[in-house]
């Protein structure tokens, strides 16, 4: 069954003879009722850039209103959204509403349907050299009810939320802010889409873990995969394992909101506590579900324009599945200040010091495989490059924040604002657009603007920087997260930061730029545009490969030649 | 500075956090007295329940009918650069509490430098890469593709880094653990949706009312806006202070970053931890866990005092008294009304 592609049965008496040609359905069956992994692939990344666009748009709306103390524009923002003469805590709670927003849409509605279900969809397929993901039909399920639940957080927005319109509890939904603190049914239409998005998530990494376990081609073992198959697979099992634990907890939400039970109030005997152990036993792996599949993308890339196979090939991908069953025992260290006990607090800070190892198993294999090699500085490779040194810059205040007993001044401050976004933000953000620039010819069949890219890169390099390291300084000078304004004192940086916002969105707009070249007058891209350092099994495709490739399965032979 | 070490400090570290045993008679009369939550209608000092009980009551007018003890106390002026945020400040604030002084310490010798040079390793290596295996200079790839000494060398390194790093970090989090002595003032501190109460059980059981002050107001007392309250936490410096916090509607968390203290007030839970403050002064902090709509405008003023100087305010409170009766009186036995003993000290 595995092996044989899922439209032989169809298509067999036909179309066998002509693998030319490429039989699609019409526009509404392809791209609504699609089971081509290609395809929702596309729908995925097209997703992902609108809700990026959207996320990144109400970050700009924070960055306007912190540009200087004092509240200045969350009026006009409460009215544009639909509340007339919003009153002082209507203007407050939509910061809340904006603070949340922003964290969920460019967590479950950016990142991981761009780099999970665009990339992951897209490659893994062709990398392990199988004809399409296991469960086609699921894989379309997977999509539309990520899409669902980005509709179920919209909707929220417009709903009574409490003290104003929207869920206004941090993308965290901590109880019992997100329970008795929040009156409306806006918290319950955030957490339908975080069960919607999440059901979705849940379905694509049985879909992934199916597809890598059984359609690998012949010849094609876990060691020969490539990396970032690899660090698909251990994502997905992160999902697995994880994202249950999320539904649970937000469905106990949904029972105390709705249904009088009492899991997280202290008055029926229950804990507010308990949800963040929850949210956090889902919350940690959460983030290296964001990262480890940009890990993979940098591999590969890396790997192409050093002309070498990535050095410590085992070491890698081992310290992916390190990192990956690490990350689910680390979770209490987003909590240190709630009162854990001591030698809950040194176990804690212990263990999250171990993951720096395995990461840096892969900063510095990553730099071994550059290592004697023969770069080609090609747009990829220098987002590849950026991506190195913005995440090891990230990765290594995270062994600050490690220390409970550091923490205990900067959690909650701006210095975590500027970990997590220079790990994301920064880091998976940055791996996504090295992969972007990698596989989109391959992908639309047109060569980008090099020039563009590089320009791109620059200016986005410059932005960030600018917009997230002064937050190490708000951090440590202790301006809180989370607020709308702020003491006079922290003036001087929140003006650089957002700035430095302004910078990014520009590079963006060259993004786009970009894009519109590449369809309107983009060189046509051959099979192999990166030349020989590129040896993963897309790269015998066309570009764009054809509607359904590998009807005859690849042989890998001894010397991971692919025929 | 050896494990052994390590591990009889752990031993030894006092495990007051953790689920507190309930909520106290006190704690839910304080959660159920403030329904009405706008600043002004919060009133300017709360006395709580148990403290105008009917029996307390005579003994309150017996603390007025003795007006030598009647303290005086005139709110402390902020110091420039101490205990607020600085202008374009980039680095911790100054640090006036031992465990912030040992952990500002940990944080400028240890751990930036270290962070320091491994973001500079990382980025020489990537420069050295650019310069030297560029396709102009080396146009062929070499094939390596292992090198065992190296890997075990790039797991082994960073091993012993974090060994370095964890050990003083252990020792750290034990200090902060240590347990408050007997007889250390205690300040419970509630987090209402959106202002502070500090509750003094030890010396009367009176709460003080904390809201944040208009930026007007602020400005013309000379101090930052948005972090001056109208009503201080007063403390005593040079010693101890067991701070306990909860929340009351939603989770809140106390913070004063120039005394390196961060303690979530959780509903239905008491936390608890020592804080010292090394010298008299005023330490601005900021509630640090989202609790809503006005989650930035509930600020936390400090205000540590010479021990007279605190007795004093401690007087002008209602309710107020100080000496070692008071405490006794106070410190066992939550269910009962205990403050109404209390006043037994001035009339003595």
């Amino acid at each position: 069954m595995a092996t044989i592609p899922a439209n032989e049965g169809f298509d067999a008496h036909d179309h066998a003879h002509d693998h030319d040609h490429d039989h699609k359905p019409s526009f509404f069956a392809r791209w609504f009722m699609s089971t081509n992994h290609k395809d929702i692939g596309t729908l995925y990344l097209i997703f992902a850039i609108f809700a990026g666009v959207v996320g990144g748009a109400v970050s700009g709306m924070m960055r306007a209103e912190l540009a200087y103390p004092g509240i200045q524009y969350l009026g006009y923002f409460a009215e544009l959204l639909g509340t007339a003469n919003p009153s002082f805590d209507e203007q407050l709670h939509l910061w809340n509403v904006l603070i949340t927003a922003h964290g969920l849409i460019m967590v479950f509605f950016m990142v991981m349907p761009a780099i999970i279900g665009g990339f992951g969809n897209w490659f893994v397929p062709i990398m392990i050299g199988a004809p399409d993901m296991a469960f086609p039909r699921m894989n379309n399920v997977s999509f539309w009810l990520t899409f669902v639940g980005f509709c179920s957080l919209m909707f929220s927005a417009f709903m009574p939320g409490g003290t104003g319109q929207g869920a206004g509890t941090g993308w965290t939904v901590y109880a019992p802010l997100s329970t008795s603190g929040s009156v409306g049914p806006a918290v319950d239409f955030a957490i339908f889409s975080l069960h919607l998005s999440g059901a979705g998530s849940i379905l694509g990494a049985v879909n992934f873990i199916t597809t890598i376990f059984n359609m690998r081609a012949p010849g094609m073992t876990l060691h020969k995969m490539p990396l970032f198959v690899w660090s698909v697979l251990v994502t997905a099992f992160l999902l697995l394992l994880a994202l249950p634990v999320l539904a649970a907890a937000i469905t106990m939400l949904l029972t105390d909101r709705n249904f009088g039970t009492t899991f997280f109030d202290p008055a029926g005997g229950g804990d507010p506590v308990l949800y963040q152990h929850l949210f956090w036993f889902f919350g940690h792996p959460e983030v290296y579900i964001m990262i480890l599949p940009g890990f993979g993308i940098i591999s590969q890339i890396i790997s192409t324009f050093s002309k070498k196979p990535v050095f410590g090939y085992l070491g890698m991908a081992y310290a992916m599945v390190a990192i990956g069953v690490v990350g689910f025992i680390v979770w209490a260290h987003h909590m240190y200040t709630t009162g854990l006990d001591v030698n809950t607090k040194m176990y804690f800070t212990a263990a999250t010091m171990v993951i720096a190892v395995p990461t840096g198993i892969k900063i510095f294999s990553w730099i071994a495989t550059m290592w004697g090699g023969s770069l080609e500085f090609k747009s990829p490779m220098v987002w590849a490059m950026g991506f190195i040194f913005l995440f090891t810059v990230g990765g290594v205040t995270g062994v600050v924040l490690a220390n409970g007993g550091i923490d205990d001044n900067l959690h909650d401050t701006y210095y975590v604002v500027a970990h997590f976004h220079y790990v994301l933000s920064l880091g998976a953000v940055t791996s996504l657009f090295a992969g972007f620039f990698y596989w989109f010819p391959k992908m639309s069949g047109r060569m980008h603007s090099e020039f563009l890219s590089h320009l791109q890169f620059w200016v986005f390099f410059i932005g960030v920087n600018t917009l997230f390291f002064p937050m190490h300084f708000l951090g440590v000078q202790g301006m809180p997260r989370r607020y709308p304004d702020y003491a006079q004192a922290y003036s001087y940086w929140n003006e650089i930061a957002s700035l430095g916002y302004v910078i990014m969105a520009a590079s963006i707009v060259i993004f786009f730029v970009n894009m519109a070249y590449a369809f309107l007058a983009g060189k046509k891209a051959a099979g192999n545009y990166w030349g020989e350092g590129a040896t993963t099994l897309e790269w015998t495709l066309s570009s764009p490969p054809p509607f359904h490739q590998f009807e005859t399965l690849p042989v890998i032979d001894d010397a991971a030649h692919a025929h | 500075m050896s494990l052994a070490d390590t591990a009889r400090s752990m031993g030894k570290a006092f495990r007051t956090l953790g689920v507190a045993a309930a909520l106290t008679f006190g704690t839910q009369a304080s959660a159920a007295a403030p329904v009405a939550p706008t600043a002004a209608a919060a009133p300017a000092v709360a006395v709580s329940s148990e403290a105008v009980s009917d029996s307390a009551a005579p003994a309150a007018d017996a603390v007025a009918a003795v007006p030598v003890d009647k303290g005086s106390y005139v709110p402390m002026k902020p110091t420039p650069g101490k205990g607020q945020p600085v202008d374009g400040g980039w680095t911790f604030q100054d640090q006036y509490s031992e465990t912030g002084e040992q952990a500002l310490w940990m944080h400028d010798y240890l751990l930036m430098p270290v962070i320091v040079v491994i973001s500079l390793l990382v980025l020489a290596l990537l420069l050295v890469v650019m310069a030297k295996f560029n396709a102009r200079k080396n146009p062929v790839a070499s094939k390596t593709s292992h090198n065992t000494l190296i890997e075990v060398v790039w797991t082994l390194v960073p091993v012993l880094i974090l060994v370095v790093i964890a050990v003083p970090s252990i020792r750290l989090l034990a200090h902060q653990y240590d347990p408050a002595p007997k007889g250390a003032v205690t300040v419970k501190v509630t987090g209402y949706q959106w202002y502070w109460g500090y509750t003094y059980p030890d010396n009367g059981g009176f709460e003080v009312i904390s809201n944040m002050l208009p930026d007007a107001d602020a400005v013309k007392n000379g101090e930052p806006a948005q972090l001056a309250v109208d009503n201080r936490m007063v403390i005593p410096a040079g010693e101890p202070i067991r701070i306990q916090t909860i929340g009351s509607d939603v989770i809140h968390a106390f913070a004063v970053p120039s005394l390196w203290f961060k303690l979530d007030a959780v509903p239905g839970r008491i936390n608890e931890k020592v804080l010292m403050v090394k010298e008299p002064g005023l330490y601005y902090g900021q509630c640090s866990e989202l609790c809503g709509a006005r989650h930035g405008f509930m600020p936390i003023a400090v205000e540590a005092l010479p021990r007279d100087k605190f007795e004093a305010w401690v007087k002008t409170q209602p309710g107020g008294t100080v000496g070692p009766a008071a405490e006794t009186a106070a410190a066992p036995a939550a269910p009962a009304p205990a403050a109404v003993a209390a006043p037994a000290a001035p009339a003595a």
